[in-house]
């Protein structure tokens, strides 16, 4: 999927579609239809008032919970936030280090908040807060086993991520660099990699530190981004969270437009006088 | 548990010296019997929580000249057990929260002279014929705070609040490694960065609430340990308390000041939104063993690796150490999270090294009354009729901030109650999340009903 094709029609697709009310790039996941390709998570926000202005300027449609750090049932919280705001949850198994933890608070999050979606995070560590490989797979198959549709983070491993596709994820979600460091997508041919062969949603999950690190997962072919810290840490979240939705769109646009080759030598725009243009 | 325990014990002392500035005959914390027996309590102000906020708001009703009763069925044992007691305007500032600074600085220039008068009382109640009772003062400490970062990305972080600090004109000093280590040898040599932040002082909670109950009882007041079921309404105005289990206090003006359990009141205005939330935290107690005392004698407040963390040391010899912000909701409200004390004390002792060396005294966690912006609900609420409801003033919502806020929320409710509110504070009114018809106060309130 997202070959590097020009497509002269697209444009005017995008236009039509939006003038019909539709979304006019929808993403859709598991048959679901989501108007942003940007996944917010909630994690770090100084205030809730100041995470709805956030989520809000994001546009973001679709946002992930650490069911280990928020209790669905408390009044005024967070998830009621997110109902207000007519924003869809994503739930995550943040905090499990085992295959066993994680299908545990994936059970809980179906029972609590009647979906069966679940974004799995197994950790190895907390120093590096880096995805365990091995009990990620298990965890993987025993949720598909149960039912779940499983949104899997993972490590910028294309084998890995085509391994998780094969036993049933519904989305694979490559880290561009360790959980809250901001370091923007340290392996791009790895994420190119993984999107080439991959016939899942490609979500950029962790690591965004600004606009532009979304912009450029974008421009390299995953279908949405995922980001908490960029924008709940930012000193100006909402604004913070205006800046990635424009950027998910523009990195989206610049991928379907085609950018141009990188050259060696200079070409002027403007061929010169008398020449047979070849472009 | 503990907190009523020694309330009792500081109460009943204070009572054995009530004659120094009593204007009032006698005092006796009222029991369910006294009150079937006696039928309504009236006073001129009834306060709904027994934790520093409702304690502080009696405390300057009483000064003012107003008999008060306290409602609590366990004075400070909520939230106020757990605090550190930090007064912290200056390090407790978060970026876009420039509204709640006025307030929180504003208080920090009334606990001074807050803190004197109750010294000044309690110097009196001493006098009196149960002379050990009290003397042991609030912990008010001017002492500085050090701010202190444990690595690179900490430094730079620090280094940036600093900015928005000082653009709000707060003090906030860089100081090396070396000069930070000067003040506090026991600091680690491995700290990324330091700051002086001389405005941010202490106070113990604790003893903070012994010495109010023990002057409130010393002025006539009464304290009814009993918990509040709802508002008594007479002709349109709130005209008191209804007693769990039957009884009332009668009084002109009805403070509601007992954190989460505001909401849970009955006969609030129907209209009135309190969103309030459970945000969780835990606490630790621990003493320094002689050979390391002091262990610090500025508080210390830490970032280890973008997570806050704090040491306040306590004049007689213990430290505090916290604290922990969760929403996991666990079934026991003060159940302490394992997790969240290994991360106290990991991240204490990357900053302080001898941490380690400490005897744990106590692991405490309690439910914060928190609020959708951070900010308190203070003040009058709006009436069907576009004035105010007579009669009520709401105090709650203080999450972090309910100790450096006291002086405040005592203040602003005197002004309410003279009549001569001070506009600034309008911000924090109690009904600013129930104006707007079909916002997600008013569903999730339908939903709780």
């Amino acid at each position: 999927m997202n070959e590097t094709t020009l497509n002269p029609a697209a444009p005017d697709v995008v236009a039509a579609a939006a003038a019909a009310g539709a979304p006019a790039d929808p993403f859709v996941v598991d048959g679901v239809t989501l108007g942003s390709r940007l996944i917010m998570g909630t994690g770090g926000a100084p205030s809730l008032d100041g995470l709805g202005a956030a989520l809000v300027a994001s546009g973001t449609e679709l946002t992930t919970v650490a069911m280990r750090r928020y209790s669905p049932a408390e009044t005024g919280s967070l998830f009621q936030l997110l109902v207000d705001h007519n924003i869809r949850v994503l739930p995550n198994t943040a905090g499990c280090f085992t295959a066993r933890d994680a299908v545990l608070t994936a059970e809980l999050a179906r029972e609590a908040l009647e979906t069966d979606w679940v974004k799995l995070e197994v950790i190895a560590d907390e120093h590096t807060l880096l995805p365990d490989a091995v009990e990620l797979v298990e965890a993987t198959e025993q949720l598909v086993a149960r039912g779940f549709k499983v949104f899997a983070y993972t490590n910028d491993d294309p084998v890995l991520a085509l391994r998780l596709e094969n036993l049933g994820a519904t989305a694979v979600m490559p880290l561009g660099a360790p959980i809250g460091t901001g370091l923007g997508i340290l392996n791009p041919h790895n994420i190119e990699l993984i999107v080439a062969r991959a016939s899942v949603p490609v979500v950029l999950d962790a690591g965004i530190g600004t606009a532009s690190d979304a912009a450029l997962a974008m421009e390299l072919g995953c279908d949405a981004v995922l980001l908490a810290t960029a924008v709940t840490r930012a000193q100006d979240p909402a604004l913070m969270g205006e800046a990635f939705k424009h950027a998910v769109l523009a990195g989206r646009l610049a991928k379907k437009a085609g950018r141009i080759p990188r050259r060696e030598h200079a070409l002027a725009s403007s061929a010169m006088e008398g020449r047979a243009e070849f472009l | 548990m503990g907190a009523r325990a020694s309330h009792e014990a500081e109460a009943a002392n204070g009572a054995a010296s009530r004659d120094c500035g009593g204007r009032r005959g006698s005092c006796e914390d009222s029991t369910p019997e006294d009150i079937s027996a006696a039928g309504d309590i009236t006073a001129d102000v009834a306060v709904i929580g027994g934790g520093v906020i409702g304690h502080g708001i009696a405390f300057e009703a009483s000064r003012a000249g107003r008999s008060v009763v306290l409602i609590d069925d366990a004075p400070g044992s909520g939230a106020s057990w757990a605090a550190a007691g930090m007064l912290a305007p200056v390090s407790e500032l978060h970026y876009q929260e420039e509204q709640l600074l006025e307030l929180m600085l504003e208080s920090s220039r009334l606990w001074p002279g807050f803190a004197a008068a109750i010294d000044a009382g309690a110097a009196c109640v001493k006098t009196g014929p149960a002379g050990t009772a009290s003397g042991a003062g609030t912990g008010y400490l001017t002492t500085p705070t050090l701010a202190v970062g444990a690595d690179a990305a900490d430094r730079r972080a620090l280094t940036d609040l600093r900015q928005a600090q000082q653009a709000c004109g707060l003090t906030v000093e860089p100081l090396t490694v070396r000069e930070a280590r000067g003040r506090e040898p026991l600091l680690s040599p491995g700290i990324s960065c330091a700051f002086d932040i001389p405005a941010d002082h202490q106070v113990d909670p604790r003893l903070l609430i012994a010495r109010l109950a023990e002057l409130l009882d010393a002025e006539g007041n009464s304290c009814v340990r009993r918990r509040a079921a709802g508002l008594l309404w007479e002709d349109g105005r709130v005209a008191g308390v209804r007693l769990a289990g039957g009884g009332s206090v009668r009084a002109a003006e009805t403070v509601v000041a007992n954190g989460l359990g505001a909401s849970a009141l009955d006969g609030l205005p129907p209209e009135l939104v309190l969103p309030l939330r459970p945000v969780y935290g835990d606490i630790l107690r621990l003493r320094v063993p002689g050979h390391l005392r002091p262990l610090l004698t500025a508080t210390v407040r830490g970032m280890v690796r973008g997570v806050p963390v704090y040491i306040v040391p306590r004049q007689d010899g213990t430290v505090v150490i916290g604290a922990t912000q969760r929403e996991d909701g666990p079934a026991d409200p003060n159940a302490v999270s394992a997790g969240g004390i290994y991360q106290l004390l990991r991240d204490a002792q990357q900053l302080v090294p001898a941490v380690a060396e400490l005897e744990l005294l106590e692991a405490t966690a309690r439910a914060r009354p928190g609020t959708p912006d951070n900010a308190p609900l203070l003040g009058r609420v709006a009436a069907a009729d576009g004035g105010d409801v007579p009669g009520l003033i709401i105090a709650t919502g203080f999450f972090r901030h309910g100790v450096q806020l006291t002086p405040a929320a005592a203040a602003v409710s005197r002004q309410l109650m003279d009549g001569t509110a001070d506009p600034r504070w309008d911000g924090f009114r109690p009904d600013r999340f129930s104006r707007v018809p079909g916002t997600s106060g008013d569903s999730h309130n339908k939903e709780a009903a």
